[in-house]
């Protein structure tokens, strides 16, 4: 039977469940404006967000050891909460635009955001799956939200995709049951480390590495990534870009640190490779995108492999402590970069859905200089460029790399970042240097967003110590 | 294993008795072969066309609905069998998981997923 | 023992022919009979396994409720007959010889290079009886209480999006059919 402190374990996921359901509700049996539904949204992630605080410094663990609450969970939980706000912030006034206004669209954010959270806090190979469900829902709903053909496709692609990836997630944790005869990662680790190496655990690890790699888009795993992204409302893009992919890392790092890290011989070569493929093929066919949705999805999946590169040296027990921090410390920093780009470019979209194209970000310098620099911003951030808090990023991941000694590794992410600004030094050299006409949309919500995001982006890094200790405080029970 | 036998003797009798239904009607029924028997019956008019045809999606919502609401009852099975020894709780953590649903139901009624147009 | 090993080769046969069919039949209505042969005899493997709930709950479910979903949709589509023209010519000898390498890895690793009989840690198995439902009951309404109630959140996300998708809204303007 429940006792009090499961539920304080799992307070703020349970305050927003209820608040989410009340808001279905509300929403369709009394509001009328939709912007009022946004707003009880954002109110809703704000308190969320405060209970969250709360529960800094607590670490437990609910619910007969089904999640956990510690602080990389309660650091993880802030973050998805705060994109979840940016996710507000940038669809309320895009649905509108784009004709597809319903009320819908926050709850199923909410409800994404909640199995984000359950994510980030789940220790048992069960509620981690349940979260991944929780998660993807909403947001294959999403996808097709705005039922155009494009939209539509997007959502199907999406939806297609992702069950067979949570396929290869449910049948990774059927093994790893078989072998270990237990789905909680305690138990999991404790099982294994007093037996002799199993090699059905090992496949039922990897089996559950590719369904995230699917969720996380890394490459081989990538292919509806930049389809998925394009066809999407820009919006629910911008956030699934971020949401999903912060919420598969933070799986795989619990997951993979917790429960198999008597394995880490065998994965940690596989990872290496994953990672060093996704940084050159993203960055490479980036190059030759010509459509800014696209090309910023390729860019998506060359971060996932950056990210990728902290969570290598998972195993060693001496890096291992750093190489997360570096990591939560780049998830922060991609979710900043990541909305602060995908809220201009739903500011330069038009009603019909054009203006998406590199050409059309022409002459934006000119007539609207505040867009224009908080784009650059964003651009050098995702280079890995001073004063930016995706080049502070990017050093500790590099540095969690050579102390892990995957020299090599490091080397990659180097050069692929080298050709990276070849494609994102185009859209300034655009935006500067060439004449045209743009008119973005301009309404306070979107204007906040990308200014604060950009704010935040070159103000953090000029103190990134600040971040990285408290990332480093982000500790998992183990 | 034991006790499956007792349902595979009822299977293999409902499969029997189904079976010897339709056999008796073959064997004993006289049988008169035309053209116009073999025929799809449809009032009296001549069929035209393919017999298939495309249903409204409205048929879709109302399955997607069954198997929520399905999956739903399924879960009231094991707690009707343990409902004794959990005693006051199982009967709240019931009644959450059906509010939760609830919700879900008011919500698609409040829609018109219900009504048939 | 033996009478298990029979049962169980004969319903993987039946099992792997079931699916195979389904896969390779041109009808679609056909396809999905085929399926619910194929779920039918998969109920029997939990049966066998001591797990009569799953067994019922595949039967209902899967058997039952997706079945109908399965030829809602066929004749939603119209597609019972598909095209005899290969859509994808070129994919599938190298989706077969994808799949016979993988198989013959897996099998290779399984067989050779691993200790069969200290691999599976099969759960305790004293409650294979029609009664372990009891069992099943107190373990996913104590321990397993959070996936439970979280499954009912799963039931009401996808309910909320099977209407939002093919429900038209009275107020919406634009992208409708």
């Amino acid at each position: 039977m429940p006792q009090p402190l499961d539920f304080a374990t799992l307070q703020p996921v349970i305050v927003l469940s209820v608040w989410t359901c009340v808001l279905l509700l509300l929403d369709v049996f009394l509001i009328k404006r939709k912007s009022i539904t946004a707003v009880l949204t954002a109110f809703g992630l704000a308190l969320t967000l405060g209970l969250t605080f709360m529960q800094v410094g607590a670490s437990n663990d609910g619910f007969s050891g089904m999640v956990v609450q510690d602080g990389f969970s309660t650091f993880i939980n802030a973050l998805q909460l705060v994109g979840g706000l940016l996710g507000v912030a940038v669809a309320h006034a895009y649905i509108k635009r784009t004709g597809s206004e319903r009320g819908e669209y926050y709850t199923l954010l909410l409800f994404s955001v909640i199995g984000m959270m359950l994510m980030a806090q789940s220790n048992d190979l069960i509620m981690v799956f349940i979260a991944l469900e929780l998660l993807s829902i909403p947001l294959y709903v999403l996808a097709a939200f705005t039922r155009n053909t494009e939209s539509e496709e997007a959502g199907i692609k999406y939806f297609l995709l992702g069950a067979f990836s949570t396929g290869f997630v449910v049948y990774g944790i059927a093994l790893v049951y078989g072998a270990t005869a237990s789905t909680n990662l305690h138990e999991i680790v404790a099982f294994a480390s007093s037996s002799s190496p199993s090699l059905l655990l090992t496949i039922g690890a990897a089996l559950i590495l590719v369904g995230f790699a699917f969720k996380v888009a890394v490459v081989p795993f990538h292919m509806w990534t930049p389809d998925v992204y394009q066809g999407a409302p820009t919006a629910v893009t911008a956030f699934m870009s971020s949401g999903a992919k912060v919420a598969g890392f933070a799986a795989l790092l619990r997951v993979f640190s917790v429960a198999f890290p008597n394995i880490s011989m065998d994965m940690a070569p596989v990872l290496a490779a994953i990672s060093a493929l996704t940084m050159i093929v993203g960055n490479i066919v980036a190059v030759s995108q010509t459509n800014i949705k696209r090309m910023l999805a390729y860019s998506s999946i060359a971060h996932a492999g950056y990210i990728l590169m902290a969570f290598v040296p998972y195993g060693d027990a001496q890096v291992s402590a750093d190489a997360i921090a570096s990591g939560l410390f780049y998830l922060v920093a991609y979710m900043l970069t990541n909305f602060g780009a995908w809220a201009v470019v739903i500011a330069l979209e038009t009603k019909s859905g054009s203006g998406l194209e590199l050409s059309d970000y022409s002459g934006l310098a000119k007539k609207y200089p505040a867009i224009a620099a908080a784009m650059t911003i964003f651009m050098l951030s995702l280079i890995g460029f001073p004063p930016t808090l995706g080049m502070v990023g990017k050093f500790y991941l590099f540095r969690a790399a050579l102390q892990g000694g995957y020299t090599t590794l490091a080397l990659i992410g180097v050069i692929t970042s080298l050709v990276s600004a070849f494609y994102y030094l185009r859209v300034i050299v655009n935006m500067y240097m060439r004449e045209g006409d743009p008119t973005p949309a301009r309404d306070l919500w979107l204007d906040l967003t990308w200014s604060i995001t950009a704010i935040a982006t070159v103000v953090v890094s000029l103190a990134p110590q600040f971040l990285f200790v408290l990332a480093s405080t982000a500790v998992m029970l183990k | 294993m034991l006790e499956y036998v007792a349902i595979a003797l009822m299977i293999v009798v409902s499969t029997f008795v189904a079976l010897s239904a339709i056999g008796m009607g073959e064997l004993l029924g006289p049988k008169k072969k035309s053209k116009a028997k073999d025929v799809p019956y449809e009032s009296g008019m001549l069929p035209y066309g393919e017999g298939t045809r495309r249903i409204p999606v409205r048929f879709y919502l109302i399955a997607v609905l069954f198997i929520l609401f399905d999956i739903e009852v399924i879960f009231f099975l094991p707690w009707a069998v343990v409902f004794r020894q959990l005693r006051i709780f199982g009967l709240i953590e019931m009644a959450v998981f059906i509010g939760i649903l609830l919700v879900g139901y008011a919500y698609a009624w409040k829609k018109g997923a219900l009504e048939w147009e | 023992m033996t009478i298990d090993l029979l049962l169980f080769l004969t319903l993987a046969l039946v099992a792997v022919a079931t699916a195979l069919g389904m896969v390779t039949s041109k009808n679609t209505v056909y396809s999905a009979l085929f399926l619910v042969l194929n779920f039918a005899t998969v109920a029997v493997f939990y049966i066998l396994l001591g797990a009569p709930f799953i067994a019922m709950s595949q039967i209902t479910v899967y058997a039952g409720a997706i079945m109908v979903l399965f030829l809602f949709v066929i004749m939603l589509l119209g597609t019972e007959r598909l095209n005899s023209a290969n859509i994808l010519p070129w994919q599938r000898p190298l989706a077969i010889i994808l799949a016979v390498i993988l198989t013959v890895e897996a099998g290779y690793l399984l067989i050779f290079k691993s200790n069969p009989t200290a691999m599976v840690n099969a759960p305790d198995a004293s409650i294979n009886t029609i009664g372990s439902l009891q069992s099943l009951g107190m373990a996913l309404f104590t321990d397993y209480l959070l996936p439970f109630e979280a499954t009912s959140i799963l039931l009401l996300v996808a309910m909320v999006g099977a209407i939002i998708l093919s429900k038209q809204d009275k107020n919406e303007k634009g992208g409708a059919k």
